[in-house]
């Protein structure tokens, strides 16, 4: 699956999209692939505080329950309610339909210091080196 | 699993493959001062008719011929040889937690049946596998409130268990909760006006329990109208599962903690017993410890596993649901057959005797001069009364006929003195009542 280009990402394998001040945050295939199959996932109300490099909520896999660290600080917005119901279209569609939360950022600028698409397949090409090492 | 030692030989083939010489070289790290270099100052070696002889002599300092009217959180009630020999089967009574769901489908299906009467009984839509007991039950009911909500003040009723009360203070001392009591009413149920006046929307868990610590039934449904109306989760501890057999479930509850010794544990010197933890589908993921699913195997076979283990201890470490993931498999199952056993109708009908003899038994307290009924609200098996002098004195009084007394409320409960909580169960026959009765009178009328 391909990253989106105009997306930046974290190496905790989160991914984050700007627009004006207000972004979208999700997981990235990396990850989902990494997880299995996703049965349940655990996001913050609307009006949370999230922090950068904290963790915001879990994904539960049918293998472990992982923390989603925040790429930016903010305050949440919204959180993708169809997600309770249907927690397997992160596995699907991690980029699209399977956003966790919409974030107003305390500061957007912050957001360009992450790695863009092609920085983060380096990251995790040389990760799968490491493993396979 | 075998429990044998090692044999010396083993030993040195064990301590050549690490590459260390003795025991002394492996240990060399271990500081001088901290090595013991006696020997344990234990008796024997005894043979075995040493053995029976020294079990014998202890068991013969066992107390026979008397009969108790102390409840308290721990009730004697019939259980059926049965249980224990199920339950003393080796299958069961030295496995390891069934992780390994092929080696396991006997005890998980006994958990899974666990789970479903513990469901059915409480009201809720879900079980857990079992908690240590009661107490810890309610604390993590607690926390698991504590979690759904985000919020960190709990509202707990004076009139629960003063032991489940000091091991949530406990777990509340160091993690940011902060607990507060509500009062009783002068019938001995929890104070509507008072709880109303404490709840804001700040509020995690109203916590009661029922019949409380006074033996009194509480209504549920005000309690938790006012609970929710505040956002704050309704938690309903029980310490006497055999109320259930004839009183309605708490199924207005979020969360229903319940100590599961009534269900064919002994009361023994207060343990092992069972703790219980139900609540509602939707919160099953913020539920502590494990639980038995059913599900079916790759030949489509009904089969059962350990599910949502992903969120305990041994996978998530810190980040786990709890740190309690040791539940009481084994007094669990004991319960599961006990019930199995009793039945609904079964149930019902050692509830009502427990009842009636109950009542029975109040009615002829109530003759002696000077001792009277302490709270008029309904109660179950225990109830409270006020005698004209120390509970202490008149029990001391009682052992002496070989009867053991009621609980003494003034000792947790300083504006309770004087005031004595008996329990009666479908194991106290008619004349133990009476003799109760005739001793307390005497008890009374002995010159102070």
């Amino acid at each position: 699956m391909a990253y989106p280009k105009t997306y930046r990402y974290t190496k905790d394998h989160e991914w984050i999209d700007v627009k004006g001040d207000v972004a979208t945050i999700g997981i990235t295939d990396h990850a989902q692939h990494e997880l299995g199959d996703v049965v349940f996932v655990e996001l913050p109300k609307p009006g949370a505080k999230i922090e950068a490099g904290k963790s915001f909520g879990t994904v539960e896999s049918v293998k472990a329950v992982s923390e989603i660290y925040a790429p930016a600080s903010g305050e949440v917005t919204e959180a993708n309610g169809d997600l309770h119901n249907t927690p397997e279209k992160i596995n699907s569609d991690p980029h699209g339909a399977a956003w966790l939360i919409k974030v107003r950022l305390a500061n957007a600028a912050a957001v360009s210091s992450l790695m863009d698409a092609a920085a983060y397949e380096a990251y995790i090409a040389e990760k799968g080196k490491e493993t396979s090492a | 699993m075998r429990y044998l030692p090692k044999s010396p030989a083993e030993r040195q083939e064990m301590l050549a493959a690490i590459g260390a010489k003795s025991i002394d070289e492996l240990f060399s790290s271990i500081p001088e001062r901290f090595r013991l270099r006696e020997a344990l100052k234990i008796p024997g070696p005894y043979s075995e008719t040493e053995v029976i002889q020294y079990f014998k002599d202890r068991a013969a300092e066992n107390s026979v011929g008397y009969t108790s009217f102390l409840g308290a959180g721990v009730y004697n009630h019939l259980r059926s040889v049965v249980t224990d020999a199920i339950i003393q089967r080796g299958e069961f009574l030295t496995s390891y937690t069934p992780y390994q769901a092929e080696i396991s489908q006997g005890t998980l299906q006994a958990i899974f049946e666990f789970q479903t009467l513990m469901s059915q009984l409480t009201g809720q839509e879900v079980a857990n596998a079992s908690m240590y007991d009661g107490s810890t039950a309610m604390t993590e009911a607690v926390l698991m409130a504590e979690r759904l909500t985000s919020r960190q003040r709990v509202l707990v009723a004076r009139s629960v268990h003063p032991e489940y009360r000091d091991v949530l203070k406990t777990y509340a001392k160091n993690s940011g909760l902060h607990v507060e009591e509500i009062p009783f009413a002068t019938n001995g149920t929890v104070d509507l006006q008072k709880l109303k006046g404490a709840l804001k929307d700040d509020v995690a868990a109203v916590v009661v329990q029922s019949p409380n610590f006074f033996g009194v039934i509480e209504s549920y449904a005000p309690l938790a109208e006012a609970a929710h109306a505040s956002g704050a989760m309704f938690v309903v501890a029980i310490t006497e599962g055999v109320t259930l057999g004839l009183l309605r479930p708490p199924s207005e509850a979020d969360i229903v903690a319940m100590e599961g010794q009534s269900f064919g544990l002994a009361p023994s010197y207060g343990g092992p017993f069972a703790g219980v933890i139900a609540s509602r589908d939707k919160y099953v993921r913020q539920m502590p410890g494990r639980l038995a699913g059913q599900t079916t195997d790759s030949e489509g076979r009904r089969g059962f596993v350990l599910t949502l283990a992903t969120r305990e201890q041994h996978i998530r470490r810190e980040k786990a649901t709890s740190n309690i993931c040791t539940n009481q498999a084994l007094c669990a199952l004991a319960a599961t057959v006990h019930l199995t056993l009793l039945g609904k109708e079964g149930l019902r009908e050692m509830a009502e005797q427990n009842l009636s003899k109950a009542h029975f038994a109040l009615s002829e307290l109530l003759k002696i001069p000077g001792v009277k009924r302490t709270f008029d609200a309904p109660f179950f098996n225990e109830f409270t009364i006020e005698l004209p002098r120390s509970v202490k004195i008149v029990n001391s009084q009682l052992m002496h006929e070989k009867i053991v007394g009621p609980f003494a409320l003034g000792t947790p409960y300083p504006e309770l003195t004087k005031r004595a909580l008996v329990c009666v169960t479908e194991t106290t026959t008619r004349a133990e009542i009476e003799r109760f009765a005739g001793a307390l009178k005497g008890a009374l009328e002995q010159p102070v």
